[in-house]
């Protein structure tokens, strides 16, 4: 569904991401994993189409991505995107202007299982609630693919459990879902592979409850095997 | 539902809906989630849920009716079966732990023997 084919950003003299390889298919969740400053958020915007790359391509479902690859993905960055004036219900009818494919009623039904409430100012939400809002408001949209970018930074341990539920009553088969976070632990359960990333480079895509079979180590564990000796 | 990251997590899965079935807490004939409300309740990615259905089927502990849902088997004799392995797996393992403190099983029968009384 997205293939990352030979992708590569520089930004100057410095390589964000290097010849990046890589074929993402639907059905699956996947967690892209990484150290700060590997390149998941430059490689998440080059996929999202907001970024061009210097060399390479992303394709969606065989096209190169553009404005129109841009109506089936839903992407959530890691900054802040809302006005200051608007309130949560503002920041819904803005969504619904620029995407198809936003539905106002499955906003509702999110902003309820993760404790919002419309009128909610977005200037006046802690961290926590502005995560779960971006969250709300990216998986409002009835997407092909998701493709969130720190999902569970600044959300408390029991929030976590909402946000992940919410994620997985979205992982249908016909759905493509790319999670990156440096919490591992969260998603070793609702992910089922794991796209890992150093210095720019694809390390390795690989199934998890594969290599739980044949070698016994987490997702946690091969995590620390390949980014152990650096700076984790 | 919590789980060890370094073991399978449709294994792990796979065995707590068996000691349901084994402990009669689910009934024989009895009908299991989907695989999508697995996935949920368990909190892990329906691929994996899917295969522990495919995996308990393998082991004839249930059975999926086109249409209708995947079924807990009506075979006792299966369910006994699992059972009996369950119980011999457990022997083996607290056997192993105690070969390890010097134990035999007969030393250590006696002592199961003595606790009880």
């Amino acid at each position: 569904m997205l293939e990352s084919k030979e992708v590569t950003k520089t930004f100057g003299a410095k390589t964000a991401v290097d010849h990046i390889s890589l074929k993402l298919e639907k059905g699956h969740v996947y967690a892209m994993l990484g150290p700060n400053g590997s390149g998941k958020t430059t490689w998440m915007k080059l996929a999202a189409g907001l970024l061009k790359p210097t060399y390479g391509m992303v394709c969606f479902n065989g096209e190169q991505v553009s404005i129109e690859s841009r109506k089936h993905v839903a992407y959530m960055s890691t900054e802040p995107y809302f006005y200051t004036w608007m309130t949560v219900k503002d920041v819904g009818k803005y969504y619904q202007d620029f995407f198809e494919d936003f539905s106002y009623d499955r906003y509702l039904k999110l902003l309820k299982q993760m404790e919002l409430t419309e009128k909610l100012k977005t200037k006046a939400l802690s961290s926590g609630m502005m995560a779960k809002l971006k969250i709300a408001v990216t998986m409002a949209r009835d997407a092909q693919a998701y493709m969130l970018d720190e999902p569970f930074n600044g959300i408390d341990l029991l929030a976590r459990d909402e946000i992940r539920a919410c994620i997985l009553s979205y992982a249908t088969e016909d759905k493509l879902l790319l999670l990156s976070s440096h919490l591992v632990e969260e998603m070793e359960a609702i992910a089922d592979r794991a796209v890992f990333i150093s210095e720019g480079r694809l390390v390795e895509c690989v199934d998890l409850e594969e290599m739980r079979t044949r070698q016994g180590v987490s997702m946690a564990d091969r995590y620390r095997q390949i980014y152990g000796h650096t700076e984790g | 539902m919590e789980f060890d990251a370094n073991r399978p997590i449709w294994l792990q899965v796979m065995k707590a809906l068996e000691m349901d079935v084994i402990t009669g807490k689910r009934r024989p004939g009895e009908k299991l989630p989907g695989g999508r409300d697995l996935a949920l309740s368990c909190g892990i990615n329906p691929n994996t849920a899917a295969r522990v259905y495919q995996e308990l089927e393998r082991a004839n502990l249930c059975e999926t009716r086109r249409g209708m849902g995947t079924f807990v088997t009506e075979d006792e004799a299966v369910i006994a079966a699992v059972r009996e392995q369950f119980i011999r797996q457990t022997i083996q393992d607290f056997l192993r732990s105690m070969a390890q403190l010097g134990e035999t099983p007969e030393s250590a029968a006696r002592m199961i023997l003595k606790e009880e009384a």
